[in-house]
């Protein structure tokens, strides 16, 4: 049965590059001597539970979830935590991270699992809370935990009519999801079932690009007998982007400010629902994942399925990698991936893919020229903003204009880079933009709070000077031959000139306690100025 | 927080190139040039050739100054575009300085004078052409006779806008038949002209270079208020809307001058309350005025109402209400 489709707004169609990788069934890409996990998650930090020396098994937890944002980390193999330091990582603004490095046995020894046989039985609370102890998070790249995306703001099942699976991976060279729902869609119907049980939707709409021919059949036939309808939608970048399936699949927009929920809708990636099934069914925590490996620098690009946590050079080898004549390694996709200055870092569970392109894949983009505004980009902008405005509006630093134009609106999908003839790195102005507002946000928030420690500041000093000011009359009353009470007096008479001095050295010692007293003294030119 | 990485996204490109955009404008110009070439002398082909050499130095020259990288500057063939539009806007046989000023006036003040390619207010071409108007109006408005006027050659006279609008006693009827200067539905040669870069303005809209919505609406009002006003052919009438469309620099204007992005709005809304501006004040220029054709100005008129056009006829970004963005827009003013 086939839904009825929405168009969407804008996209392109770059070069999929997609049989470079797409051949090959999933490789298991083996257990590599050290495994390491980054502990940076989205807003915080993750916080270790075991220390250094310590043995785990494949599947215990190390570290649990600094907030409600964050999911907690397994061991992906046996063996023994080797250090807790810091490592290089992939990430858009942190080239580091603190790792927990465990050193494997190669045993592959699991701690014990106790598998559910008929979810069907499970009450949701306790389905959600299996899946956010097995530290599963949205596969597709954003790595948003499914169990806080199942539950929302309210702390319970949310409320939805359509439950939508992203099999639609629109990104170039990204293979992961293909290959994963021709190989064991079984899996991910069971994914989807727990899904169902959860939220109980009306309906399931499964979205798969129409160029994914072997993935939709594969997927067909997997759904037959259940109420998931598998949808062939328009191959066409970014139908992938979440806002932008829902918008094909529904033909509702998900409001700026709000989620998929305020609309009805989950959406989650084919990926995650196989995550779900192994952390519901199996009780296997999310210890590995599929990760594409392309681009020309490698002989043997495919689909490995990795273990969290195996150092990228080491997946690379398996590949056949050439470093001698990679120039370009991106970690994702051609259209957002980011570019790495080493390959010298771990897979994480939102690693999709990694690309090795050589010079001649990835040649030198010409420098950008001027805008001439020509509109290209806005034709193609799925959001329908007005690049070009934005563009003129973050090179003039104007803000009130950037939020008139909808900056936060734009998910940063570079179709606008794509078409633009002038060759300007739009998305990337449009990030940056972001941050310098949002670390703008942030100051301005301190600000109130740096005004009260200025005013808590300027009380100390007054009293600081005052109490200043009174010592100095005490060490005037002292010299002028009063003898001061806090210093005892030594018992033989001296003579005035030795008096004299003695009476320097306990004024330095007056001042010494005034300073330990108080903050450190300013010089004393800057004593008058607020 | 430390400072994103830079240059990331996306590391593919489609292939789109300034230069490719501005050739296609280029080659698109061919058929009307052609014809104007063919009713009205070699002397265009002259124009455009000295305007094309005063452009390109005067660009050099410019980017030299600026201390811009001259190459790119003049490979992206966005002054020989102007050259072009400037050379065409000029009567065959006009003094071989008059194409020259004009190309210094549009290259160095039209364009460098604001910042350069995308970011000059007024096209450039316009602006050369209107101070070249307005700086030797006898000059500038002596047209050689089209060919087939059964006139001696070289004879130079005004053109068929200027008869429909001086006249104050022939039916339009009997104007065209007494007239020389009127062709089978337009000005004579004009409308052949019109023709060519009509063609050459489809051929654009196919390759998606610009969309339909600035000319269309442009032609569309042109048409409309020339049907308002045609008063059934009488002594009074302002002439046919075929005659306004198919004469002077309606279809120049309407596909390659009201098209050129810099000068024009960016938005869809933009586009067209632009192209309804431009072809009511084209025909109230051509109607009213003293000027040989309106397209010039009411396109200059159009560039300075361009960046408020693009301020109020933003489109509904996806997720938002009309209401939501029109609260903000008036919060942040």
């Amino acid at each position: 049965m086939n839904a009825p489709l929405w168009p969407m707004r804008g996209g392109i169609t770059p070069p999929p590059n997609k049989q470079q990788s797409n051949a090959a069934p999933i490789r298991f890409a083996g257990i590599p001597p050290e495994l390491i996990f980054p502990l940076s998650q989205r807003h915080s930090a993750a916080i270790p539970v075991v220390a250094t020396g310590q043995q785990v098994l494949k599947g215990e937890l190390i570290a649990r979830a600094g907030d409600e944002f964050g999911a907690p980390l397994h061991a992906s193999s046996s063996g023994e935590i080797i250090a807790i330091e810091t490592r290089a990582i992939a990430h858009e603004t942190a080239h580091t991270s603190r790792c927990i490095v465990l050193r494997t046995d190669g045993n592959d020894s699991w701690r014990e699992r106790y598998p559910i046989v008929d979810f069907a039985q499970v009450d949701a609370t306790q389905l959600i809370e299996r899946i956010r102890h097995a530290g599963v998070i949205g596969a597709g790249g954003a790595g948003f935990p499914a169990a806080r995306k199942l539950i929302g703001d309210k702390n319970q099942p949310q409320s939805i009519s359509t439950l939508i699976i992203n099999g639609a991976e629109c990104e170039p060279y990204i293979t992961a999801d293909d290959r994963l729902m021709r190989e064991r869609a079984h899996e991910i119907v069971q994914g989807i079932r727990v899904l169902q049980q959860i939220l109980q939707p009306q309906k399931t709409l499964f979205g798969i690009e129409d160029e994914q021919a072997d993935a939709l059949t594969a997927m067909r036939a997997a759904t037959i007998g259940t109420d998931i309808h598998v949808v062939a939608v328009p191959t066409l970048y970014p139908t992938g982007g979440e806002g932008q399936l829902i918008q094909v699949l529904t033909g509702n927009e998900v409001p700026a400010a709000g989620n998929p929920a305020d609309i009805g809708v989950l959406c989650f990636n084919v990926g995650t629902a196989a995550a779900i099934y192994r952390a519901v069914v199996l009780d296997e925590p999310m210890l590995s994942r599929i990760v594409t490996i392309s681009g020309r620098a490698c002989s043997h690009n495919g689909n490995f399925e990795v273990l969290i946590g195996t150092p990228l050079p080491a997946l690379l080898a398996q590949a056949g990698y050439n470093a001698a004549i990679n120039t370009t390694l991106i970690a994702g996709g051609a259209m957002m991936g980011l570019p790495l200055k080493t390959a010298d870092i771990p897979i994480t569970k939102t690693s999709h893919c990694f690309i090795a392109g050589t010079a001649e894949e990835f040649p030198q983009l010409p420098a950008a020229q001027a805008c001439i505004r020509c509109g290209y980009c806005s034709e193609v902008c799925p959001a329908a903003l007005l690049p070009q405005q934005l563009y003129a509006h973050a090179r003039a630093g104007n803000d009130l204009q950037l939020h008139a134009h909808h900056l936060f609106d734009c998910i940063e999908c570079g179709a606008c880079d794509f078409i633009c003839p002038s060759h300007i790195p739009l998305a990337q102005q449009f990030r940056d933009a972001k941050h310098e507002l949002r670390v703008l946000a942030f100051e301005q928030l301190q600000a109130p709070i740096a005004k009260q420690r200025f005013i808590a500041h300027q009380a100390r000093t007054a009293r600081q000077q005052q109490e200043r000011e009174l010592s100095r009359q005490q060490r005037l009353r002292n010299t002028a031959g009063l003898e001061p009470e806090a210093v005892p007096q030594p018992d033989t008479s001296t003579p005035a000139a030795e008096d004299n001095k003695k009476a320097a050295i306990q004024a330095a010692i007056a001042r010494a306690k005034a300073k330990k007293a108080g903050a450190p003294q300013r010089p004393a030119d800057d004593q008058h100025k607020p | 927080m430390t400072r994103p990485l830079k240059k990331m996204l996306p590391q593919t490109h489609s292939g789109a190139s300034v230069s490719d955009v501005m050739m296609w404008v280029l080659l698109a110009m061919l058929p009307g040039i052609a014809a104007q070439t063919y009713f009205f002398g070699w002397g265009t082909l002259l124009n455009i050739f000295l305007c094309g050499l005063g452009c390109v130095a005067c660009e050099v020259f410019a980017l030299h100054l600026r201390g811009r990288d001259i190459r790119t500057g003049v490979m992206d063939l966005s002054a020989l575009i102007t050259a072009v539009l400037l050379g065409i806007t000029l009567p065959s046989g006009a003094t071989w300085w008059i194409p020259l000023l004009g190309s210094a006036f549009a290259i160095l003040l039209g364009k460098h004078a604001y910042g350069g390619l995308g970011q000059n207010v007024f096209n450039p071409a316009m602006a050369g052409y209107v101070f070249l108007l307005l700086s030797f109006p006898l000059a500038m408005t002596q047209w050689p006779a089209p060919l087939g006027t059964n006139t001696i050659d070289g004879t130079t006279m005004a053109t068929a806008l200027h008869v429909v609008r001086e006249n104050q006693s022939l039916l339009m009827a009997d104007l065209w038949q007494r007239q020389p200067l009127m062709g089978s539905w337009g000005g004579r040669g004009w409308e052949w002209v019109n023709i060519g870069f009509l063609a050459g303005g489809l051929l654009l809209l196919h390759r998606k270079i610009f969309s339909w919505h600035a000319p269309l609406a442009m032609l569309a009002t042109l048409a409309f208020c020339s049907a308002i006003f045609y008063d059934n052919g009488s002594s009074a009438s302002g002439g046919s809307p075929t005659f306004h469309l198919f004469s002077g620099a309606t279809m120049v204007g309407a596909f390659f001058i009201l098209t050129e992005p810099v000068t024009s709005p960016t938005t869809t809304r933009g586009r067209l309350i632009a192209g309804v501006l431009v072809g009511a004040l084209t025909y109230l220029l051509r109607h009213a005025s003293s000027y040989p054709d309106g397209v010039a100005f009411a396109i200059l008129l159009m560039n300075f109402t361009a960046p408020l056009l693009d301020q109020y006829t933003q489109p509904r970004a996806l997720g938002h209400t009309r209401k939501t963005l029109r609260n903000k827009v008036k919060s942040d003013d």
